[in-house]
């Protein structure tokens, strides 16, 4: 297995390069632009087949790969932050339309004010458009899930385009060790596509994209709620396989020294690589802290994250997007919402950190979880949301 | 023209249908005139079937103009617009649908 | 040059029991342009009245293969599909030898408006395909607003005749002569009432390889105010007056394929719509006449670059 050093977006380029998409359609952004650079290279040296549509804007290279999955073709693009605002419109024609498409998305902050770094605005905004998600929280999750989504997207019984995202400049931009599949092992992964409706079967004549009016578009999004179920138990299946065959296993999330955690913290993508750093720091000295590590966003793993949680005392719940609700984030959302109705719930904080790509450091996370610490053993919430490390 | 109505599970994948289905749905009780058709005076240019928006001209094995089709005519009279047959040779004409 | 006597062999394209209005000229534009590909075609429609009334589920009015998107982008929808045909091709998943012809149909709101910079992008790629506007000069699907393809002075619903505004103020934009600009190998602009006129072009589009575009005009009834049943009469009105000419540029050599034998006065074709009567009450003399002198500076300038 080839060890390479790789950015994220280069492990993302190389998946890519390695499934061989039909078609890519892609405009540059910052700080996605590398895979599309990357990409494009590689079909000018003619080391993939993929036709390749360096389209005029992500509005058009979503509408491109709509068309081109419609005609039966596996299909893959890149983009961040307004590029994927710019193709939110045609995001849940792809889902409605059942065409598994797999972008690479990094994640940056929307605008305004206009800013590259990181944050989860931008894929925060398109949660519920019928797209899969998961967050990588390094270049190696990258390249593995880049290849897993594909086989999950694929799957019969899930039939829904996916995004795998990674943190913009943290991971897109930074060096780190990947172990990469050799090329004839991806092809055999991923296998080959199979079409389920093709516009370029001219004896089987096709009307895709009809006109729904009150008595069918209802029945026309129940499709999208079955394949979400379904592709709970496939992003499982298909992370345990992956683990079996390569090494690396995967789930919905990932519990890190969860067992018997007494106080932890709830984190997406990058963060987590410095959380585990305190958490093991926190073991050290005798704290019982854990980190739970979401990496499925949507579906969105309620039951997991109960089961996680249901014993603990306090949990830092980390949002890199605010949803201006007075109300929290995003994830604490979908938590709190998800832990109603057990017999146990730990008393559940929001922080609200890192927006347009502000650092957080492992004295930020040794300063959460020393307040989760507080939490616990007060049995009081100190503060319920915070915008954490921004300054007044 | 009742079709009953699919449940989700009945219905194809990915918002799809066979194409042509709109054959079934008729639209001729939209008509407030009526094209008739006189086969003698016919030429068989084809201005009307050319025209026709509905593609309710209705043609035989052979290709030659035979009549309307009133399941989907709407009664837009471009076909009796269009017919260049001579005013008392008439090989389409108008008249007020009689329902 | 296929001949009607062809042309009814060939099967339709679409069905009877679409939910187009009586006398709607939409349909006569597709059943005329895919009726003249040799090869089977596959359809994209943007968003409007063309995919409203034909693909009404569960009911499609569509023989072909069709695919609706968005409504601005039918163009690069369309790009998608014929990049997927090479894509599927390279790797021998289709056979050399099926030739597919690629459509695209959009209103003018889809193509000139919202639509235009999707439209622009393909034709700059150089994709395989055809694009046809099917131009009816305002939303009307929406409700008849006014459009960059409305004329001046014409009633719409958000340009509308008022006591001091007299309908749409500005002339329309020229999409034919900026899409000629974008070099492409063949652009035409036709309009219902000339069959052999609109079949000849599509023919000739689907013979040439690349981006093609034909901008057809369309006399929509409802929106235009008139008779359905002279849905093809207003459209020769329209080239007779010289309001809309007929046209077709190959390679960058310009062809007027239609000659009025006599031009008509403008306002022979004003006065035959509702959207513009409030033009012929007094006091619009002045309205009138600069509609006349843009007409004929339009036409003057197309004669000047056309041969024969």
């Amino acid at each position: 297995m080839p060890r390479i050093a790789r950015t994220g977006n280069e492990a993302m380029a190389e998946a890519m390069r390695q499934i061989n998409p039909h078609v890519v359609a892609a405009y540059p952004i910052t700080p996605a632009t590398e895979i599309v650079m990357i990409f494009a290279g590689f079909v000018a040296n003619g080391v993939v087949d993929t036709q390749f549509v360096a389209v005029e804007s992500e509005h058009s290279a979503m509408s491109a790969c709509v068309g081109a999955a419609a005609a039966g073709c596996r299909v893959m693009t890149g983009t961040s932050s307004q590029g994927l605002q710019l193709m939110s419109e045609i995001l849940p024609i792809a889902s409605a339309l059942a065409l598994p498409i797999v972008l690479c998305e990094v994640n940056r902050a929307l605008s305004g004010p206009i800013n590259i770094h990181c944050d989860h605005s931008d894929t925060m905004a398109v949660r519920d458009f019928g797209w899969i998600q998961i967050f990588a929280e390094n270049a190696q999750e990258a390249y593995d899930s880049v290849l897993q989504a594909v086989v999950i997207a694929e799957n019969m019984q899930v039939r829904l385009p996916a995004m795998v995202t990674t943190d913009g400049f943290i991971i897109s931009h930074c060096m780190e060790r990947v172990e990469a599949l050799e090329d004839a092992e991806v092809k055999k992964y991923v296998g080959e596509f199979k079409a389920v409706n093709s516009v370029l079967d001219v004896g089987k004549p096709l009307t895709m994209g009809c006109l729904d009016l009150q008595d069918y578009y209802f029945e026309h999004k129940m499709p999208i709620v079955e394949s979400m179920k379904k592709a709970k138990d496939v992003i499982l299946e298909v992370g345990l396989d992956f683990g079996k065959q390569f090494g690396r296993e995967y789930g919905l999330v990932e519990n890190y020294k969860m067992d018997d955690a007494e106080i932890a913290m709830v984190a997406m993508g990058s963060t987590c690589g410095t959380a585990r750093v305190v958490v093991d720091e926190l073991r050290g000295k005798g704290v019982k802290a854990g980190l739970l590590k979401v990496r499925a966003f949507r579906p969105f793993p309620a039951e997991e994250i109960k089961q996680s949680l249901s014993k603990l005392k306090s949990v830092a719940i980390m949002d890199r997007s605010d949803m201006f609700k007075n109300q929290g984030g995003q994830v604490f959302t979908e938590i709190r919402s998800a832990m109603y109705g057990g017999a146990n719930s730990p008393i559940l904080t929001n922080y609200i950190y890192g927006l347009g790509g502000r650092e957080i450091s492992l004295d930020d996370i040794r300063k959460i979880f020393a307040e989760q610490k507080k939490n616990a053993e007060s049995g009081e919430v100190s503060q319920l949301i915070q915008h954490f490390g921004v300054r007044i | 023209m009742a079709i009953k109505k699919m449940g989700w599970k009945e219905l194809m994948p990915g918002d799809a249908i066979s194409g042509g289905t709109a054959a079934e749905f008729e639209t001729g009780d939209w008509r407030s005139e009526k094209p008739i058709f006189h086969k003698e005076n016919c030429i068989n240019c084809y201005f009307c079937w050319a025209y026709c928006p509905d593609s309710a001209i209705l043609l035989d094995e052979n290709k030659k103009v035979v009549g309307i089709d009133y399941k989907y005519c709407k009664g837009c009279g471009i076909c009796d617009r269009e017919c260049p047959t001579k005013k008392e040779k008439r090989a389409i004409t108008m008249e007020t649908e009689r329902k | 040059m296929p001949g009607l006597r062809d042309l009814v062999k060939k099967s339709d394209p679409l069905t009877g029991g679409h939910r187009a209005c009586a006398g709607c000229g939409a349909p006569i534009v597709v059943r005329q342009v895919l009726m003249s590909s040799k090869d089977p075609v596959v359809v994209v429609s943007a968003t409007g009245c063309l995919e409203v009334v034909t693909t009404i589920f569960p009911y499609s009015a569509w023989t072909v293969p069709f695919l609706h998107n968005a409504f601005e982008n039918s163009a690069a929808t369309c790009s998608g599909i014929e990049a997927a045909y090479q894509a599927l091709k390279r790797t021998g998943k289709i056979k050399e030898g099926q030739h597919i012809n690629f459509v695209a149909f959009g209103g003018d709101g889809g193509t000139y408006d919202i639509g235009f910079q999707s439209l622009s992008g393909a034709v700059e790629r150089g994709h395989d395909m055809l694009y046809v506007c099917y131009n009816n000069e305002a939303y009307m699907n929406t409700g008849i607003q006014r459009s960059s393809a409305t004329p001046k002075g014409a009633s719409t619903t958000t340009a509308p005749a008022g006591k001091v505004i007299p309908g749409k103020v500005q002339f329309s934009k020229n999409l034919t002569e900026i899409m000629v600009a974008h070099e492409m190998p063949y652009v035409a602009q036709s309009a219902v009432g000339f069959w052999r006129d609109l079949t000849s072009k599509a023919e000739k589009a689907f013979s040439i390889r690349g981006p093609k575009f034909i901008n057809v005009l369309q006399p929509c009834r409802l929106g235009w105010g008139y008779k359905p049943a002279d849905t093809a009469a207003i459209g020769r009105l329209a080239a007779d007056t010289c309001v809309w000419p007929l046209y077709e540029v190959e390679n960058g050599k310009y062809k007027l394929t239609y000659k009025p034998k006599e031009k008509k006065p403008v306002v022979e074709f004003l006065k035959s719509q509702d959207r513009f009567r409030h033009l012929l009450k007094p006091g619009n003399e002045a309205i009138l006449e600069s509609i006349q002198k843009e007409t004929d500076k339009r036409w003057e300038a197309l004669l000047a670059k056309s041969e024969g």
